[in-house]
């Protein structure tokens, strides 16, 4: 449909930097989060959480607890509505544990209080009769035979095996290796928070920060004992998600503890709390060979992936997936075998996370890549150009890489972005060590690496993801105005600008007003997988499109001219549309399919310097291409693309949630250190857009990529500093001074079946 | 929880006599950690960050530095250290900073006190003092375990003081982050040419801060060969060796936020680099 151009030129269309509405309030710490919520007569929750990673549970005693001053509700596995378990891919996870807790800080018991404080208290005053169980925390040995069952399903929790050409083939020069990632915390400052309001009809509203209402309605209501038309959730003020908030925290119980006592309820997790309240990045242990020919061709990739889940599934089956499609890389691979499989565990719970399973491939691949070029005496950029993803080539699961694949000019862009200046620093605390004021140049080495990445952006696999928007346009005392109602999470990324913005282009209305996402209209899906910009703006722009066909209508009937809003509106047109992406095929055994709808790429080039003497690490610069189809808002892309790098960073140098015997030692931002303005250098960012045909205005999401490729192309750069392999991130100090190479202590081949793995 | 605002050092003191238990609120920057974490639930907190006496500076050749210097007036100030300077620029965030003090850091007293390595460098004295008495410690006998000192219940920690020992200073530490970071390792060295002595601190490789006797009498010998008064460049296998005495001093352990091989070495890196450093200041 064609578009007439506006008499009056709207501001802040598609294409320009656009403000966030949320930037000042925020700044300003007036921006109202979920933990700010209040309520007359409201109580406080709070939850009694499992001291053992694995334990049978032979009693639990509440009566001292209810007797406590000022608690007016405790609640344990006996006391609940139903038998329902809840869980994004599997209903695995119990409300509160029953006969026995599968890892540290699995909820046991909730209370509600006056005050948070006697919640707390009473919370201590309960007394569970734990027997202790051994606990398998090696996500491998719990894929071997023998191992205790920690499920009724057994250990596995998904298996994903993609087999592309003659994996058995062989190649002139082979590199093999093994990699680990730790676990990463997703780190939102704004920890879990949700406010439950009973209802007169017995159903419940909750308000909550979450990344996608109707899943968690999904999950929610059936616990409750409720049908989800009693069940309203409202989206609270989210302080980051990152894949945090996929998976349901404390939202059950909210709603149970204000079912139980007629009052409002909140909850707020601590930052300890937080640490042991939601799911984490995956850890993984990859073990890898690449074959190339002699002028450094790959011939084959052959992987076995084995990550940890945990103690319930979460989103790990399709973590599982990505890691296994994408664990070849942005690549012409002709054969391939990946198995990759998830392994209950009695570690915490993981889940999804932003990069979800293709970053801690690409952390391998990209290694892998490396070694290869080193064997060969080929650049590692130009091997990198050399075997790059075009337009039409399939990835390992055999499906074509269509719309645009870029690959080798983020490559060349990446490659060729100006360095910085020659080092070293001559003030300390631009050095390693920083403000510890260490060197004054003393050991101090650069080093530059290179990584690439590529990940789907929208839900894969054949699932049914829509997203649903409704436009209204009106007209009132200050002219023509336009409302959008979405059920879509703003969790920081910038989807409020991305949808005024399509407004405004589309209708040629300046005043656009969002309405509070809710579940009172379809689901918009979730605020994941790079996905809203395609999914949510592409509904607003269905219905857009819809409402303008009613302006052309009725302009036509009066012979007045389509732009003449004011005009045109006597009467508000309101259209609510659905918006589908194209159809995906399920996965079957071995993913020979059109799992995806589309792929997203990046290049990262990293400057390091490093104290070889004291192992410590100041990353100089990070220069990016990536390929986002269109900047809708470029300054948001920006923001996205450097937040993601900081992200990156943290996993490459610093970020790792400690665990001993399934036990959390590190859960305060004490001692899970996050990247300081000191660490996160600048960053030169490069825009490649080749707008994808599929996708509204051609964007393609932006979100992920930048923490796929980063953390590799930084670990690359401390290598190339230092000579050291480091072949496990994050890098730590002893990893530099000590050479002490990466043993995962197992022996498998790679491409292998882990069940298989023997013991190094 | 029962909050004391007191303005004068006698209103502290009297609450403390007279409150068994009262729990001592400076810049809070420990203390309302560990009552966040709830490992910390104290029945009456006496606040001191409004008493003047205690804010006080003074250097006239001895220095006299208030318990309630913050680290910010470390910085900004002249302190009569440029260790302790360097160890101030160390801590935390600019927040943590303006409210953190000196006095603070000596009543937590944790072996990772960012200020303490220096303070043992110095071979500072602590004063404290109760409603009947004032007494002073060298800090060597102040400090007695991880987050264990000398201080009585009844007593206020008034300040430090120590002699101004001149600019052959300097403090380093070891985190695994380039600011905002917890110390893994942290030295500080002080190199008296007036006084002929030597000082080096050693922060969480111990117990306690630990004071590395036999690398302080080594390097005299270097300053007292090389002429006390001059600037001087010790051989690299004089500062290699200073620096192996350095780490043969500590007794670290593994934690969650390094391990003790990795301490030793660093500390060996950290005291040849420090002799280098300060030896060529004079």
């Amino acid at each position: 449909m064609s578009t007439s151009a506006p008499r009056v030129r709207v501001r802040g269309v598609v294409g320009e930097s656009v403000e966030r509405p949320d930037a000042v309030p925020k700044v300003k710490g007036e921006f109202e989060y979920a933990s700010d919520l209040r309520r007359d007569g409201m109580l406080f929750g709070a939850t009694l959480r499992s001291p053992h990673a694995h334990a049978r549970i032979a009693g639990i005693e509440t009566s001292a607890a209810k007797r406590m001053s000022g608690v007016r509700a405790v609640i344990t596995s006996g006391e609940l509505p139903t038998r329902e378990r809840f869980g994004l891919m599997k209903l695995d996870q119990p409300v509160l544990a029953t006969e026995r807790v599968r890892y540290v800080g699995e909820p046991v018991a909730i209370v509600a209080a006056d005050s948070a404080e006697e919640a707390r208290l009473a919370v201590r005053a309960i007394t569970v009769r734990y027997e202790p169980l051994a606990a398998i925390t090696d996500p491998v040995a719990a894929l071997q035979q023998g191992a205790e069952q920690l499920h009724r399903s057994g250990n596995v929790i998904d298996e994903v095996i993609v087999v592309h050409g003659d994996p058995d083939t062989r190649a002139d020069v082979v590199v093999e290796g093994e990699y680990e990632v730790a676990m990463q915390d997703q780190a939102a400052l704004g920890p879990e928070a949700g406010l439950a309001i009973p209802r007169r009809d017995g159903g419940v509203d909750l308000h909550v920060a979450t990344q996608w209402l109707h899943e968690d309605l999904r999950q929610i209501a059936p616990c409750l004992g409720l049908p989800e038309s009693k069940v309203r959730l409202v989206l609270a003020g989210v302080g980051g998600a990152f894949g945090a908030r996929e998976d349901v925290t404390l939202q059950i119980h909210t709603c149970l503890l204000a079912l139980a006592t007629r009052r409002p309820v909140r909850m707020t997790y601590g930052r300890e709390e937080s640490f042991y309240g939601h799911v984490h990045r995956h850890p993984a242990k990859l073990f890898y060979a690449h074959g190339a020919t002699k002028r450094g061709e790959l011939v084959f990739v052959r992987a076995t992936i084995v990550l940890d889940g945990g103690a319930y599934a979460s989103s790990s089956p399709a973590v599982i997936a990505n890691a296994a499609c994408f664990g070849a890389g942005p690549y012409r691979v002709p054969n391939a075998r990946i198995h990759a499989v998830g392994a209950y565990t009695n570690n915490p719970p993981a889940g999804a996370m932003r990069g979800f399973g293709a970053v801690q491939s690409c952390f391998a691949y990209e290694g892998q890549m490396d070694a290869l070029a080193a064997k060969l005496g080929i650049d590692p950029v130009e091997l990198r150009e050399r075997n790059a993803l075009r337009n039409g080539d399939p990835i390992i699961t055999s499906q074509p890489v269509e719309g645009s694949a870029p690959v080798a000019e983020i490559v060349r862009r990446c490659a060729d972005a100006p360095l910085p200046p020659r080092g070293p620093e001559t003030d300390p605390i631009a050095l390693p060590g920083g403000a510890g004021n260490l060197t004054h140049g003393e050991g101090v080495r650069r080093g530059v690496g290179f990584a690439v990445g590529m990940k789907n952006v929208c839900y894969s696999h054949g699932f049914d993801d829509f997203a649903t928007a409704r436009v209204r346009l009106m007209r009132d005392e200050r002219g023509p105005l336009a409302r959008v109602h979405t059920a879509a999470a703003e969790v920081g990324q910038g989807l409020v600008t991305v949808c005024v913005q399509i407004v405004r282009t589309e209708l040629g209305v300046e005043r656009v007003e969002l309405d509070p996402p809710d579940t009172t209209i379809g689901s918009a899906g979730s605020s994941s997988a790079s996905r809203q910009t395609w999914m949510t703006g592409g509904a607003v722009l269905a219905a857009c499109r819809e409402v303008k066909a009613v302006l052309l209508s009725r302009a036509r009937a009066t012979g007045r001219p389509p732009d003449d809003l004011a005009a045109l509106l006597d009467e508000p047109i309101d259209k609510t549309v659905s918006h589908r992406h194209r159809d995906t095929e399920p996965r079957d055994a071995a993913t020979q399919n059109a799992g995806h709808v589309a792929f997203l790429f990046a290049a990262h080039r990293a400057v390091a310097d490093v104290d070889i003497e004291t192992g410590l690490i100041k990353v100089v610069q990070i220069a990016t291409a990536q390929d986002v189809g269109k900047a809708i808002n470029p300054l948001a892309v920006v923001g996205q693309i450097e937040g993601g790098i900081a992200q990156g960073l943290g996993l490459a140098v610093m970020e790792e949630v400690i665990l001993k015997d399934g036990h959390v030692r590190n859960a305060s931002f004490t001692d899970y250190l996050l990247p300081t303005t000191l660490d996160m250098p600048p960053v030169v960012t490069l825009l490649i857009e080749h707008p994808h045909p599929d996708a509204p205005y051609g964007a393609k999401g932006v979100g992920e990529p930048p923490t796929i490729s980063s953390t590799p192309a930084i670990v690359a750069a401390i290598r190339a500093a230092t000579g050291r392999t480091l072949h496990r991130v994050p890098v730590r100090p002893d990893d530099i001074v000590f050479d002490e190479p990466y043993r995962s202590g197992w022996r498998i081949t790679p491409g292998d079946d882990p069940r298989r793995a023997v013991r190094a | 929880m029962s909050v004391q605002v007191a303005r004068h050092v006698g209103e502290v003191l009297d609450n403390l006599s007279s409150v068994t238990g009262a729990t001592l609120l400076a810049g809070g920057t420990d203390l309302l950690v560990e009552i966040n974490f709830g490992r910390a639930r104290p029945a009456t907190v006496v606040a001191i960050d409004r008493v003047a006496e205690l804010k006080n500076l003074e250097r006239n050749g001895r220095v006299r530095m208030g318990a309630l210097v913050t680290y910010t007036r470390m910085l900004d100030d002249d302190p009569g250290s440029p260790a302790l300077r360097e160890a101030a620029r160390t801590v935390g965030s600019p927040q943590i900073r303006n409210a953190g003090t000196l006095g603070g850091n000596l009543g937590t007293c944790s072996p990772a006190g960012d200020t303490l390595p220096v303070l043992a460098a110095l071979d500072a004295t602590i004063v404290l003092r109760s409603a009947k008495t004032e007494r002073r410690l060298r800090f060597g006998e102040f400090m007695t375990g991880p987050k264990k000192s000398a201080r009585r219940p009844d007593e206020l920690i008034v300040a430090a003081e120590w002699d101004d020992a001149g600019p052959a200073q300097t403090f380093m530490k070891v985190g695994t982050r380039n600011a905002m970071v917890i110390a893994v390792a942290g030295l500080a060295l002080v190199v008296d040419r007036a006084r002929k002595r030597v000082g080096a601190g050693l922060g969480s490789c111990g117990p306690t801060i630990i004071r590395a006797a036999e690398a302080e009498r080594f390097a005299e010998g270097l300053f007292a060969d090389a002429g006390w008064e001059r600037a001087s460049r010790p051989s690299d296998a004089a500062a290699k060796e200073f620096g192996r005495l350095v780490a043969a001093a500590a007794k670290p352990i593994d934690d969650v936020r390094g391990t003790a091989a990795y301490r030793r070495h660093v500390l060996a890196v950290m005291g040849a680099r420090a002799l280098a450093r300060v030896a060529a200041i004079a």
